[in-house]
């Protein structure tokens, strides 16, 4: 699948006139921001929480090199192997070099955003290894062949009766009559179809939501139990994981899985949060006999050292999106690619590049909500600006908004000619729009029109009527 | 009040100079009658948002030199919008670190720049206005960059709470943006009129009469939208019920009543 | 060493703008990561005498949907069991981790019991193990993987039966781990430490969340209302 990021008006445009999409957003919206909000409620730690978390990230962003090395002989101490992976080709490569000298023919699939952000799927199949999606809002978008929509609930775009005509498309050795009309019936028939899956699979892979440096082990947060039954049952484990991802201890982890539950579902822990370590031990009864972390940068140590860099203590938990009110009204496939919303506007452009991307960083009205649910304290407003400026010094920007921006500011910096035009505009428009007090429609400004009226100017300015009224006043 | 009174700079805003001087005099009535000296200097144009969040960073340094030099040696600059007041509190120091000397100039007006009603309410320490009537029930949406970046939320209801007859009902939602956003709804009128559309069908349900906030911007397109959809509701800058400026002015795309 | 390694890990030094670490920058990480110092803990979990924290433990995992029953010693377990096996219509044969710490309860007693001592099969509906630790602060149950504590017996019942000591509660994530390197010591990490908080569930149809989703739908922890600290 390629991005569609270049598209986004016109994914908007039909994301505003989807009906199950705004009302799966309505459901969205009903849910995450008020859970979340309850579950600070009872932790009054919350916000210094967050400011230990930045500082933890911070300084494993300074010394990454260290930590990953660290990481890596820990890894290998207990039996694992670390691949290192500079882009998604080689990612790809390194997960099916495992499979084939396996001879595995299925891997199930815990959810993992790097998978997404590789392609991973479209590779094996077109080299043989079926990959199978567990985790149920993955599964769900893995049969209708679509990008995850929200970064912790793929199929969040999705009403009920949607994940019902697929499962009927695609579960077809089942009664064609039988009834799913509920969510409980839906999840249990993907559990009965999934069931079968984990048993047969000879790899299981999944990703990993941190990296431990102090005792070589990876960390995946779920709530449903596919990545656990993932990552026991088949004969190796394959752990697809971000270099940024490193965490220095246990207790550091521990800090971090406090914001990351309470900001992502609202839950103060997960159902299963998982810590893995190596293959089996020698006298273990079960679990993978490998284990493999593939490693990949893909652009994070060039968000090193830039105006970028806060960026990488992402966790991904999503709340940002879930509180953005331009995610709520388009919802994540009008992003066009793996990553939506704010952290979307930040990274997709830093991963597919700002052609691309150019509309992401552009469709934010800076209201700053997300960087205040930020567990992260990511600034992320501020480095859609950046975003900005880089567009604007490479000329990115349509022809006509550049213009329009550059005549402005000749008159911004000019008093007396600002004060005559707009003193002329405020004439001109008070008077054709005066006596109705707005314009229902207004030539250049049909964007707002459309919709809206736009009140009518008082007829004089502000700094006329003052000069004016100190005239009276001292003559 | 104090005895020497406090010398303030009005940064207008390029909103409420085109569109809506009243917000401008209102201020400036809000001020004297809390004791202050007002002047609004006439070389003030814009605060440089529209270059700034374009990614016009030269602009918008340009803009702010000027800004910080027609407003030296004012005791407080006060400004009816939270944008404009967020703009020059926190961004004009980020624009020049790499200019020492124009860096603390602008951290110098940073810390002399204030929001109205936030000026009012925590620099002036008032927690009622001078005698004033509204007879109407309120509800008051929460601007972003005033409420973000400033920290206003408790201050206007505050002050509108002692005006007398006034009743003020809360906004569900009233945090979530109105989809003006400045360049945002040039660039993005199809989604920037859906989030009106949204916050419009909240308002209503409120039951109120009145829509209040302190940035014009949201205003012109909360309004904008609501007299497109036929509403009977009265939209103003707060500053206008706080200084009880509402007898003689429409509202906000209103036309005055006539007879 | 790979190519791509040598690349990544100079691409991370140049943008951060030195060589290779120095001795010093190594040395302090190691401590760092030796010291295992904890951050902010929350105050909920601080100041609780251990019947507080075992109040506190049934209280967070009943909220996340576990449920709880407190018996006085070993040998009420097995009723304790059965009674929650029958109350609830479910079968009555079960698959049991090899534990020692199961061993001495007095199973035969309820003879229904049919139990087998292993590791859990895809047939299997109710397993019953043992665990390493309870987490007062969210209610959650640390297990681990080991020779009598095969993981999948976590996961591939539907119905997953706890029997835990009230000593067996810690406050906080930190004194989990604290216990856990403690009782591991020179071997590491085992394979698998799991987590626990309450059964398995999904949002992802609708925002509703059902139980069940591949995990067990049940999760019921026996909790034998001891005051001896291990």
């Amino acid at each position: 699948m390629q991005p569609t990021s270049h598209s986004f008006k016109e994914n908007a445009r039909q994301a505003l006139g989807d009906a199950n999409l705004q009302k799966a957003l309505k459901l969205m919206q009903s849910g995450f921001p008020a859970r979340r909000a309850a579950s600070i409620a009872r932790l009054p730690e919350f916000d210094a929480l967050r400011d230990q978390g930045k500082a933890i990230k911070d300084h494993v962003l300074e010394n990454l090199d260290v930590y990953l090395e660290t990481f890596e002989k820990n890894v290998v101490a207990q039996g694992g192997e670390v691949h290192w992976c500079r882009t998604p080709q080689e990612a790809r490569e390194a997960v099916l070099a495992i499979c084939r000298r396996l001879g595995a023919k299925t891997v199930t699939k815990g959810k993992t955003m790097i998978a997404e952000e590789i392609a991973l799927n479209d590779y094996l199949e077109a080299n043989g290894v079926t990959p199978v999606e567990t985790d149920l809002g993955e599964y769900i978008i893995q049969i209708r062949r679509e990008y995850p929509s929200h970064i912790i609930a793929p199929a969040l775009h999705l009403v009920k009766e949607q994940v019902a005509e697929s499962f009927r498309a695609t579960h077809k050795g089942l009664d064609a009559k039988r009834a799913l009309e509920d969510a409980p019936t839906l999840v249990a028939e993907a559990r009965s179809i999934l069931r079968q899956k984990f048993l047969a699979a000879d790899i299981g892979l999944t990703g990993a939501n941190f990296c431990v440096a102090e005792t070589g082990s990876t960390l995946i947060v779920t709530n449903e139990g596919n990545g656990d039954l993932t990552q026991t049952l088949p004969k190796a484990h394959i752990v697809l994981a971000s270099i940024e991802k490193l965490t220095p201890t246990l207790e550091d982890v521990s800090t971090i899985l406090r914001l990351l539950t309470r900001s992502a579902t609202g839950q103060e822990f997960s159902a299963y949060t998982t810590v893995s370590t190596g293959p089996r031990r020698a006298d273990d009864t079960d679990g993978p006999q490998e284990y493999h972390v593939v490693f990949l940068d893909n652009g994070r140590s060039a968000m090193l050292g830039t105006e970028f860099q806060d960026m990488l203590r992402c966790i991904r938990c999503g709340a940002c999106m879930n509180h953005c009110p331009v995610y709520a009204t388009v919802g994540g496939h009008a992003y066009g690619w793996v990553y939506p919303g704010p952290m979307g506007a930040v990274l997709t452009p830093t991963l597919v590049g700002i052609d691309e991307a150019g509309h992401l960083p552009n469709a934010s009205t800076f209201c700053g909500r997300c960087e205040s649910v930020c567990p992260m304290k990511i600034p992320l407003p501020q480095m859609m600006r950046h975003w900005r400026e880089r567009e604007f010094a490479q000329k990115r920007s349509p022809a006509a908004y550049r213009y329009g921006l550059a005549f402005w500011a000749f008159f911004a910096r000019r008093p007396a000619l600002y004060r005559l035009a707009i003193g002329l505009a405020a004439r001109i428009l008070g008077s054709i729009g005066g006596p109705r007090g707005r314009f229902r429609s207004l030539p250049l400004a049909g964007g707002w029109t459309q919709g809206r009226d736009l009140p009518a100017p008082e007829g004089r300015t502000f700094m006329s009527l003052w000069a004016a009224r100190r005239k009276r006043i001292s003559p | 009040m104090p005895d020497t009174p406090i010398r303030v700079g009005l940064f207008v805003t390029c909103l409420v100079d085109l569109f809506r001087p009243t917000v401008g005099f209102a201020a400036v009535k809000l001020l004297e009658d809390a004791g202050c000296l007002v002047e609004v200097p006439a070389r003030q144009t814009c605060c440089g948002q529209p270059a700034y969040n374009s990614g016009d960073k030269s602009d918008a340094k340009a803009i702010a030199r000027d800004a910080i030099e027609a407003f030296a040696g004012f005791d407080h600059v006060v400004v009816p919008s939270g944008s404009c007041a967020g703009m020059i509190r926190r961004h004009f120091p980020l624009l020049f670190t790499d200019e020492p000397e124009t860096r603390a100039k602008a951290e110098d007006l940073s810390r002399r720049t204030h929001e109205l009603v936030s000026f009012l309410a925590d620099v002036l320490k008032l927690d009622r206005v001078p005698e004033t009537r509204y007879a109407g029930i309120v509800t008051y949406h929460d601007a972003c960059s005033g409420l973000r970046e400033l920290g206003i939320k408790a201050q206007p209801r505050r002050l509108l709470q002692s005006v007398d007859g006034l009743r003020l009902t809360e906004l569900p939602g009233a945090e979530t943006c109105c989809g003006f956003g400045g360049t945002f709804c040039i660039k993005y009128p199809a989604i920037s009129d859906r989030m009106v559309a949204d916050k419009a069908a909240d308002i209503a349900a409120t039951g109120a009469d009145t829509l209040l906030a302190g940035d014009l911007g949201c205003l012109l397109n909360m309004a904008g939208k609501l007299t497109r959809l036929g509403s009977e509701l009265r939209v103003r800058h707060v500053a206008e019920v706080l200084a009880g400026m509402t007898e003689t002015v429409p509202p906000i795309g209103g036309v005055a009543a006539q007879g | 060493m790979s190519e791509a390694r040598e690349q990544i890990l100079g691409a991370i030094r140049r943008a951060l703008g030195r060589g290779a670490a120095d001795e010093a920058r190594r040395t302090a990480i190691a401590d760092r990561l030796a010291r295992h110092e904890h951050n902010l803990i929350p105050a909920r979990t601080q100041g609780l005498d251990p019947a507080g924290q075992v109040a506190l433990f049934v209280q967070m995992a009943e909220e996340a949907q576990a449920t709880v029953a407190r018996v006085a010693g070993a040998a009420d377990v097995p009723a304790a069991v059965a009674e929650y096996l029958s109350q609830r219509n479910l079968p009555s044969r079960l698959v049991m981790a090899p534990d020692p710490a199961l061993d001495g309860i007095p199973w035969s007693e309820r003879p229904l019991l049919e139990i087998r001592r292993g590791r859990a099969e895809d047939a299997d509906q109710v397993g019953v193990t043992a665990c390493f630790a309870g987490i007062a602060e969210t209610g959650t149950l640390m297990l681990i993987s080991g020779p009598h504590s095969p993981t999948r017996n976590n996961f591939l019942p539907d119905t997953h039966v706890v029997v835990m000591r009230g000593a067996q509660v810690v406050a906080s994530y930190e004194d989990g781990w604290t216990r856990l390197r403690a009782a591991m010591g020179e071997k590491g990490m085992p394979r698998t430490v799991n987590l626990i908080t309450g059964p398995s569930r999904t949002g992802d149809i609708e925002q509703r969340i059902e139980l069940g989703a591949h995990g067990p739908r049940r999760l019921h922890i026996v909790l034998i209302d001891d005051e001896a600290r291990p």
